[in-house]
């Protein structure tokens, strides 16, 4: 192949140079003193010059891993390689996208199944994407992420990077806490943020206590549909205590999930009356709850059907969560980020952000206690508490506003630190203790970022087997390291070399994120992944992944009119469609079906309709539908929006609408 | 008495006893055009010719092998391409040679067959076609090549922008951004040397039978 013979001939450039030289006495040939040079001119440094190779990608070279990243704002997902942090693509998931014609004729029914109370939405703040698992590994097929500003998810099928479905959480409006899977992606899990009263129907603030409610909804992911079974999912109820970040147990702690909450005080606000604002009352005591959930156990439970019905949803309720053992509390350090299950499922690492600590507890010990009842209380609810110093196994003093964990292969655990713009390394106890040279539970070094740190990616960092190598801090802030993009600066993406011991790990890259604010972001072997180059055969339909029976093929192209109902059955190729002219009458229904009937890999035609906002991305092999009211009457050039071949200007027709008498 | 027709055509018959000592002599022929038949047959199965297309965007190149009795490869995306310069769709090529290319090539391999059994000079005549099929391929191959090089539909999009051409058959050629590269098949390369065989055989046919035949005439 072509790339590979463009490395071969980098490395045999600078060996046969060495020989002319040689002969020649010096003519003009790379070696490196011309990178010296170079380096030079840019005031490189030999650490910079050694983080370039340690990144730089020459033409056809491809990525190790791939970051799965939450877009933040922009609805989206990204997708990056590393080590190159080269943008390979977005993924269109709650929000409009004109390149893969997402929602311009693309997806408008997944888009549609989105709406909150029957009204469209058209934007999501995706937070954390959660890549398929299989023995809590990832296995590369579906990716989940949520929305947290209307608690939705959606799937997304890694065979064409395509959302396949958008669900809405039918008991509240905010779910911070998802989505994560369990550890064979039996369940994708949405924890609630925010409380609200069910269904986010209307109560008066001073009823909070009363009618506001926490939730976690598991849903149940059907690998064979590739699509989230309603039919067999439920939610527990929870006290509003605005659960957070969660994880799923594994191994070790397989069958559990943990939650953080922030607001056990129940603070209910009020600024403008004089009364403490969230900011202060959210994070008044010195300590929150962890949640521990047997979700194995609840889904018992719901198959016997000891659920309620609300909203049309069965919830296991509060009270039948405390009478079978389902949840259990214990204090957690206040306004806890993230909660992170050690590899071996045997830790479970907490950061309270106002705790200079993480905070690590032992599933053994949790499981022990449970078992003998070691309760310390119970909160206003019921639910018991367990005993603070009997279930933490450590607590590890990393630096200030600790956030999100993640561990490496050798029994190193890495901690961003929002306010020291810092990531820590740490090292784990227990059977992990042997890895590091280092005491266990010690910190080791701290590495400074730039700047304000929020969620961190280690590759493979949160499955049983990381594979560290490569830690991503996914910044907030960029302030001064890139050029000033008027007042509103993209996030930065920095590529960390975790490769090393000890305090060697240094920032190796950074990239900006120009597009929406990404929260939490994954990052998994990239020949994990087995996407396809082109849909399986002409005529496939994306949304339900199998061949469309409707689908126009060449030779049955044409346009068949019954009534005021008009069918258009299309082909498109380099570089023409057929059929190009298509004639209605103002007023008809129009069902227009257009099939890319290329092999071609990257062949992909566009399908652009001026004035009735349609825009298709149509992939080799992809069919679709879409229909319309020609209710404008005009002439209407449509034309492939995909430059696909030297006669693309020329590939268009005529879309004539005959105005009605 | 005068040999029949029949006779003269088959030839001399060899004597059980004659035949006894010298079962090189008699069998060489037999064996060759045997190795020969089983190459054919073997040839039916695999690819006879292959062209590769060499151009900046298809960095696998494009690939297309013509069998006995059909085309594979990347058909459908270099028809694509040559509706461009207006040539014709390649599966209308050769239609009847790939319909009947088998069934012609089996009857050369029942002409092979009787030809170990002729022992006159007919024997040639039965030989020869099997022998001149791989240059029959070629030949074949390069006419359609011709006809669809220079048989472009004038109203194609980019008519005025190539002159017509005939891309060599083996080697290396050139049209538009494309690169051509052509070269035998596996199965091609079997052919030939079946009818390098066939050459062997009809040496050993020879020095066999027309001291027989020759006998014979007295």
């Amino acid at each position: 192949m072509t790339p590979r013979k463009n490395r071969l001939s980098r490395t045999l450039v600078p060996a046969a140079a060495g020989v002319a030289l040689a002969c020649a006495g010096g003519a003009s040939a790379q070696s490196m003193s011309d990178v010296q040079k170079a380096a030079e001119a840019r005031g490189l440094t030999t650490s910079d010059l050694l983080a370039a190779a340690k990144t730089y990608t020459p033409s056809g070279m491809k990525d190790e891993y791939l970051i799965f990243s939450s877009g933040g704002h922009s609805g989206q997902v990204f997708v990056i390689g590393v080590p190159s942090m080269r943008l390979l693509r977005s993924i269109a998931v709650f929000t409009p996208e004109p390149w893969q014609g997402w929602g311009y004729g693309v997806g408008n029914e997944v888009l549609a199944a989105g709406a909150v109370n029957g009204k469209e939405n058209l934007w999501g703040d995706t937070h954390h994407p959660a890549l398929s698992e299989t023995a809590g590994d990832y296995d590369g097929e579906w990716l989940f992420i949520n929305d947290k500003i209307n608690a939705r998810v959606a799937v997304i099928d890694l065979r064409d990077f395509e959302t396949k479905q958008i669900i809405k959480n039918p008991l509240t409006i905010s779910d911070h806490g998802g989505t994560f899977v369990t550890p064979d992606s039996e369940y994708v899990i949405e924890g609630g943020q925010y409380a609200v009263p069910w269904g986010a129907d209307y109560a008066p603030i001073s009823e909070y206590k009363e009618k506001y409610r926490g939730s976690v909804t598991m849903w149940k992911f059907d690998r064979k549909k590739g699509r989230i079974d309603e039919s067999k999912s439920f939610a527990i109820e929870l006290p509003p205590y605005w659960q957070d970040l969660s994880d799923a147990g594994k191994l070790a702690s397989d069958g559990f999930m943990f939650m953080n909450s922030i607001n056990t005080e129940m603070a209910t606000g009020g600024i403008e009356d004089k009364k403490p604002p969230f900011e202060a009352g959210v994070s008044k005591n010195a300590t929150d709850y962890l949640h521990i959930i047997d979700w194995k156990k609840a889904e018992k439970v719901y198959q016997a059907g000891k659920v309620e019905k609300i909203k049309g949803f069965p919830v296991i309720t509060l009270a039948t969560a405390i009478e079978e053992g389902l949840l259990h509390l214990t204090p957690e350090p206040r306004s806890p980020h993230g909660v992170d299950v050690a590899p071996k499922g045997d830790f479970i690492v907490v950061s309270g952000k106002l705790d200079p600590h993480v905070t690590v507890y032992s599933m053994d010990k949790i499981k022990k206690s449970i078992a003998a009842k070691k309760f310390s209380g119970s909160d206003d609810f019921g639910v018991p508490i367990l005993d603070f110093d009997s279930v933490v196994e450590a607590q590890v003093e990393v630096g200030l506003g600790p956030l999100h964990t993640q561990f490496g292969p050798d029994g190193y655990a890495y901690t961003s630190l929002f306010l020291d713009s810092a990531v820590a390394r740490w090292t784990l106890g227990g059977v992990y203790g042997a890895g590091t040279p280092e005491p266990d539970w010690t910190l080791v070094h701290k590495t400074p970022v730039h700047y304000n740190v929020g969620h961190i990616g280690v590759a493979e960092g949160d499955t049983v087997s990381p594979d560290g190598k490569y830690l991503v801090a996914f910044n907030k802030w960029s302030v001064d390291r890139f050029f000033q993009t008027g007042p509103l600066l993209p996030q930065n993406f920095q590529l960390i070399d975790i490769s090393g011991k000890g305090t060697e790990m240094p920032v190796i890259y950074d990239m900006p994120i120009g597009v929406g604010e990404p929260h939490y972001a994954q990052i998994v072997k990239a020949d994990k992944l087995k996407p396809w180059a082109v849909y399986p055969e002409i005529g496939w339909n994306p949304s339900k992944q199998e061949l469309d029976p409707m689908a126009p093929k060449p030779k049955m192209e044409r346009v068949v009119r019954s009534g005021s109902q008009v069918e258009v059955l299309m082909t498109a190729i380099r570089s023409h469609f057929t059929p190009e002219h298509v004639t209605v009458k103002q007023g008809d229904h129009v069902t227009w079906r257009i099939t890319n009937v290329e092999r071609a890999v990257d062949a992909t035609h566009g399908f652009a309709v001026p004035a009735y906002n349609i825009n298709l991305s149509l992939e080799p092999g992809e069919t679709a539908t879409i229909e319309f009211v020609a209710d404008t009457p005009g002439t209407f050039p449509f034309y492939c929006s995909e430059f696909c071949s030297a006669l693309h200007l020329e590939m268009v027709g005529y879309f004539m609408v005959e105005p009605a008498e | 008495m005068a040999p029949s027709i029949a006779e003269r055509l088959i030839g001399p018959r060899v004597a059980l006893d004659e035949r006894a000592g010298r079962t090189f002599r008699f069998g060489a022929p037999g064996f060759f055009l045997l190795i020969a038949r089983v190459l054919i047959l073997v040839s039916l199965f695999l690819p006879y010719w292959h062209m590769e297309l060499v151009a900046p965007q298809y960095p696998d190149n494009l690939h297309l092998t013509a069998h006995i009795n059909h085309l594979s490869g990347d058909v459908a995306e270099i028809d694509g391409l040559n509706h461009y310069i207006g040539m014709r769709s390649l599966e209308e090529a050769a239609q009847f040679e790939r319909s009947y290319g088998v069934y012609a090539l089996i009857l050369l391999v029942v002409m092979l067959e009787f030809a170990g059994w002729v022992h006159s000079r007919w024997a040639v005549l039965m030989v020869i076609p099997a022998m001149l099929f791989p240059a029959i391929f070629l030949l074949d191959l390069h006419l359609w090549m011709s006809h669809f090089g220079t048989h472009l539909d004038p109203d194609a999009p980019l008519s005025s922008s190539i002159d017509p051409f005939v891309p060599p058959i083996l080697g290396t050629g050139t049209v538009g951004q494309f690169k051509t590269v052509a070269s035998p098949g596996i199965g091609l390369i079997l052919s030939a040397a079946a009818s390098v065989t066939m050459l062997i055989a009809l040496f050993f046919h020879r020095r066999a039978y027309l001291p027989l035949v020759r006998a014979a005439k007295g």
